[in-house]
């Protein structure tokens, strides 16, 4: 299974739904649009010559500078018979980061999707429990993003001068 | 030149408390007695989460050895120790364990932060670290160390000592140590 077979297909089946074919990091990797994430996910899953049908990982960037589409949700999916592993993105806007669940094709996607959630806020529709799984579940903001500083803000012994800030 | 460490010549003999003392008998008072009883056997509760735990671990040992101050016998129960050894960072999700814990022991108690992590958040300044147990429990001794050396943890030990003798017997009635605990929301 090459990559060039891979994107002839999808382009085949979802024409400019899906773009940015690339590789990086010795990862095939490419676009698409949120809507359409779970009907990709499944012809991935489902078409006999792909058959992706491993999820490895869901996690999500923030680029603070892209207008509307800051959260990039990333799924890696692997092919085991194959030994293949696929990255795909799907950006969402900050204001209202909703996709889709892969909780209804992969189970794995369970965990997954609320480490995301706790970490990034992206809101997965249609999961079954999307509450914080990693995080105090009194925190009332989403750690990784970038407009929220690295350093604990309850912490008041720290002199700015001390530190040459 | 002397060797970088050197036999300690500044040995602590055990103080005998205050009092009147005759031939075949000693009068002092009961506070001080039962606090030099009291600091002899201190039962150590260790919470060790990290690399301050495996320091820990060393200053139990037979090197260190820190049966000789007393604290011989670890009680894995809160509620049969006297003295709380938090070694270790602590995370926000862990910190209302800890204060289980506390709230578990009976009084009189205390409570040790061993190593930059349990006092202050050490190098942890993070969203997901406790910046010090003293944010959810009344700390009575801070040993220093990113981990403290075993000497650090025994000095600690032998300093909960000396608040253990100096205190009265009934801790729990004075007016600032119940002030104490209801800055810190505990009953």
């Amino acid at each position: 299974m090459t990559n060039e077979y891979i994107q002839q297909v999808l382009s085949d089946q979802f024409g400019a739904s899906v773009w940015g074919f690339e590789e990086s990091f010795g990862i095939f990797s490419f676009n698409m649009k949120p809507e359409i994430n779970m009907q990709v996910l499944q012809f991935l899953y489902e078409d006999a010559g792909l058959a992706f049908q491993f999820l490895t990982d869901i996690t999500a960037v923030h680029y603070p500078d892209r207008k509307d589409e800051e959260l990039c949700v990333v799924y890696h999916i692997h092919n085991l018979v194959a030994n293949k592993r696929i990255r795909i993105r799907a950006s969402v806007p900050l204001a209202q980061p909703d996709i889709a669940t892969a909780t209804t094709l992969f189970s794995s996607a369970n965990w997954m999707e609320r480490e995301t959630f706790d970490f990034f806020g992206v809101n997965f529709i249609g999961h079954p429990n999307l509450v914080r799984i990693l995080n105090v579940d009194e925190m009332n903001y989403f750690p990784m993003r970038k407009e929220f500083p690295m350093e604990d803000p309850t912490r008041t012994d720290k002199d700015d001068e001390m530190f040459g800030r | 030149m002397g060797r970088p460490v050197q036999y300690n010549t500044n040995e602590r003999q055990l103080t005998i408390p205050e009092g009147y003392s005759g031939e075949g008998f000693m009068a002092t008072k009961m506070d001080q007695l039962v606090g030099l009883g009291r600091s002899h056997s201190l039962w150590p509760l260790p919470f060790a989460t990290s690399c301050c735990g495996i320091e820990f671990m060393g200053t139990m040992g037979s090197n260190y050895d820190l049966g000789r101050f007393g604290a011989e016998r670890m009680g894995f129960t809160p509620r049969q120790c006297d003295v709380l050894l938090v070694a270790g960072t602590i995370s926000k999700k862990l910190a209302p364990v800890l204060r289980q814990v506390y709230l578990q022991m009976a009084e009189p108690r205390w409570v040790v932060a061993i190593g930059a992590c349990a006092s202050s958040g050490g190098i942890f300044d993070s969203y997901s670290v406790l910046q010090g147990i003293d944010q959810v429990i009344p700390v009575d001794v801070y040993v220093p160390g990113c981990p403290p050396r075993p000497e650090g943890i025994i000095e600690g030990i032998l300093r909960v000592q000396d608040l253990v003798r100096a205190e009265s017997t009934r801790r729990r009635n004075h007016p600032r140590y119940k002030e104490l605990m209801e800055s810190y929301g505990i009953e």
